[in-house]
């Protein structure tokens, strides 16, 4: 009887190990399937573009150039002209956007890390985390309808008085639905990335450095030039490199506030010059044939390609700073 | 900076420091001082101007949303909205459509993002380590939370175009452009969560005979619960208000589907941009009052406002979750 039980129970204990080693070996299949898929998961993604481009990249020439000279109106023919202006006009717009923004956060940056006093700083961090948290088109809404019309006298008044700059010729155009007023969205937009990564450098710059400044006698400002900004010249760097990537991508804001236009222009208060790659695909989507949504995605594949490429570099400079 | 002498500076002869040539004259300290506070208002400046966009946006986004913001506007769709004029049912459409297209679509894409993110995560810190393979998912991760949104958009587009055929829309496409998206911040907040637990639990618990796969779902993963859910919210909140991936997969009608898986469903950021790009409304020449032709862009607006307030509250939860429920790892 006794052993009976035993016998049992001892069964019992074995299949229960041997239940618990196969969900052992089942859970640890699982955790390096999900670490595998991520890793495959950038690869499908280009795969996939590249299979649904392929019309487009290997059909038949005519009806590629057929279709891309009705996306332009008959001004392009080839694929290679189509994705020029629109990348041009995506690098412009994010170069831009990421100049107005670069000092701007840095500033703000320095201030939250090294002027605010520590309650200030939770809530100006709290404003920052505000302006990344809202949804691209509502800043798209707010550009088009409030900042377009709100700007216009600021653009007219540089294009009268710097318009001998080229980059600023004029007239500027009304309501100015142009590449300077959509930089100034984008700007706003990629200021959180910036600075909550600054941020977060300028907090971990060594404290005994900056008191080392100090006690030479060296004005808070000059502790700032001399044990801060130099110990995170990495990760600005490499901040300024992710808001760019989040630039270059960014659709929305582009597409419902630029006027857009297919060419290389340089006259930033002008409106229908450019137009980004991004919003170009979200504007001609909805018109586009089969072979059309082809044309689309090959342009969408070399966004891909040219924000997977700054995304990684920055990604390398942060790794390399940290360790 | 005045410049040395170094005669006078080190007295040959005596060998006594001039200490004297070191002294800071009066105008270059000021001019220091100087630099100083203007630097100081600059820095406090740049923060000002930031408040300024956010300011201005908030308060724009309240004032004309607040205007056809009412309980009408939240029940109902856009069904039987032709121009102008009310709807039968009264009111001027709504976005009760949108708002149960963005519930479904953000619901599938946590289904499909979540456990996957933390099974990664679960990977990286409890079976990797620091191993080769590791360090390349990590980068990985971090340079796919810089794919532009589009993208994700495409590469659904894509997947399904191939699977389904060409001119596929359905929710569950959305969901898959936005899972792809969220992926990279579950996974690296789960990742951090994860970090943070102390080895000494997990210790405790191998060393009671506890096998590793109970160890991790019983002991790891319920220690960074909280972390966890806390990231997953405010990952949500990143992914909500996205558009343009949604635009092309999820599509846009004005009656309610709640079908995910067959029919386009509208979600709530694709109505605003739908409502703005309407710009005005079509009012017949004999139309009463009651026919409104800035009424679509009183909708995005109003329809911006309740995204906004989703998204904040999505983040204050997350928040909260956080603070409230965060497992003190020093004892």
């Amino acid at each position: 009887m006794t052993s009976t039980t035993r016998t049992s129970e001892r069964h019992n204990d074995a299949l229960r190990r041997a239940n618990g080693a196969m969900a052992d070996r089942l859970f640890k299949g699982a955790a390096y399937g999900s670490g595998l898929l991520i890793l495959g998961l950038l690869a499908a993604v280009a795969v996939f573009l590249l299979m649904r481009a392929w019309p487009a990249v290997a059909g038949p020439r005519s009806a590629t150039q057929e279709v891309i000279a009705s996306f332009t109106g008959g001004r392009f023919d080839s694929f290679v002209h189509y994705v020029g202006p629109l990348l041009f006009g995506s690098v412009l717009v994010a170069a831009l956007a990421l100049a107005i923004a670069f000092f701007v956060s840095i500033g703000i940056a320095i201030f939250i890390s090294q002027y605010a006093p520590r309650r200030l700083a939770a809530g100006l961090n709290t404003v920052v985390d505000l302006l990344a948290a809202i949804p691209s088109v509502v800043y798209g809404l707010w550009g088009a309808l409030v900042l377009v019309p709100a700007t216009y006298p600021f653009w007219d008044w540089t294009a009268q008085h710097l318009g001998w700059i080229p980059l600023f010729a004029g007239p500027a155009a009304n309501p100015p639905r142009t590449v300077a007023t959509v930089a100034l969205v984008l700007a706003v937009m990629i200021l959180p990335i910036i600075t909550s990564m600054t941020r977060d450098v300028f907090m971990q710059a060594p404290w005994l450095h900056q008191e080392a400044a100090l006690a030479l006698g060296a004005t808070k400002w000059e502790t700032i030039k001399l044990a801060v900004l130099p110990f995170g010249r990495s990760g600005i760097i490499s901040a300024s490199m992710l808001g760019l990537g989040r630039a270059l991508g960014e659709t929305m804001a582009v597409l419902m506030i630029l006027s857009p236009g297919f060419g290389y222009s340089f006259n930033l208060l002008e409106a229908s010059k450019d137009q980004t790659i991004a919003a170009n695909i979200a504007a001609q989507y909805a018109e586009a044939n089969n072979l059309g949504v082809s044309v689309l995605i090959a342009t969408g594949l070399v966004l891909f390609a040219i924000t997977f490429g700054v995304n990684y570099a920055a990604r390398r400079l942060t790794r390399k700073a940290t360790l | 900076m005045t410049t040395i002498d170094h005669g006078a500076l080190l007295d040959t002869q005596h060998m006594i420091p001039d200490i004297d040539a070191f002294k800071t004259s009066r105008s270059t300290a000021k001019a220091r001082a100087r630099k100083d506070q203007i630097m100081r208002v600059l820095f406090t400046a740049t923060f000002v101007v930031a408040t300024i966009p956010l300011v201005s946006l908030l308060w724009t986004t309240v004032a004309n949303g607040a205007k056809r913001l009412n309980v009408g506007f939240l029940t109902h769709n856009m069904t039987g909205v032709i121009g102008g004029n009310p709807t039968v049912v009264g009111g001027y459409g709504g976005v009760l459509h949108a708002i149960i297209g963005t519930l479904e679509i953000t619901l599938g894409a946590m289904a499909i993002s979540i456990p996957i993110g933390v099974m990664c995560a679960v990977y990286l810190i409890e079976y990797a380590k620091d191993g080769r393979l590791a360090k390349t998912i990590r980068l990985l991760v971090d340079v796919m939370s810089g794919i532009p949104s589009i993208v994700a958009g495409l590469f659904a587009l894509s997947l399904f175009a191939i699977v389904c055929g060409p001119g596929t829309f359905n929710g569950v496409e959305g969901s898959v452009a936005l899972a792809l998206l969220m992926l990279p911040t579950v996974c690296k907040s789960s990742e951090e969560m994860l970090r943070i637990v102390p080895n000494e639990l997990r210790e405790a618990s191998l060393a009671l005979g506890v096998t590793k796969q109970r160890t991790i779902t019983k002991v790891v993963l319920r220690t960074a619960l909280p972390g966890i859910v806390s990231g997953s919210i405010l990952a949500v909140a990143r992914v909500i208000g996205e558009t343009a991936p949604l635009l092309m997969t999820a599509g846009y009608i004005v009656s309610t589907n709640v079908n995910l898986f067959s029919g386009q469903m509208t979600t709530l950021p694709v109505y605003v941009y739908q409502e703005y790009s309407k710009l005005t409304a079509n009012c017949p020449p004999n139309a009463g009052a009651s026919c409104v032709t800035t009424i679509p862009m009183e909708r995005a607006w109003s329809a911006a406002l309740v995204l906004i307030v989703i998204v904040l509250v999505l983040n204050l939860i997350g928040r909260l979750v956080a603070k409230i429920c965060s497992v003190s790892t020093e004892r």
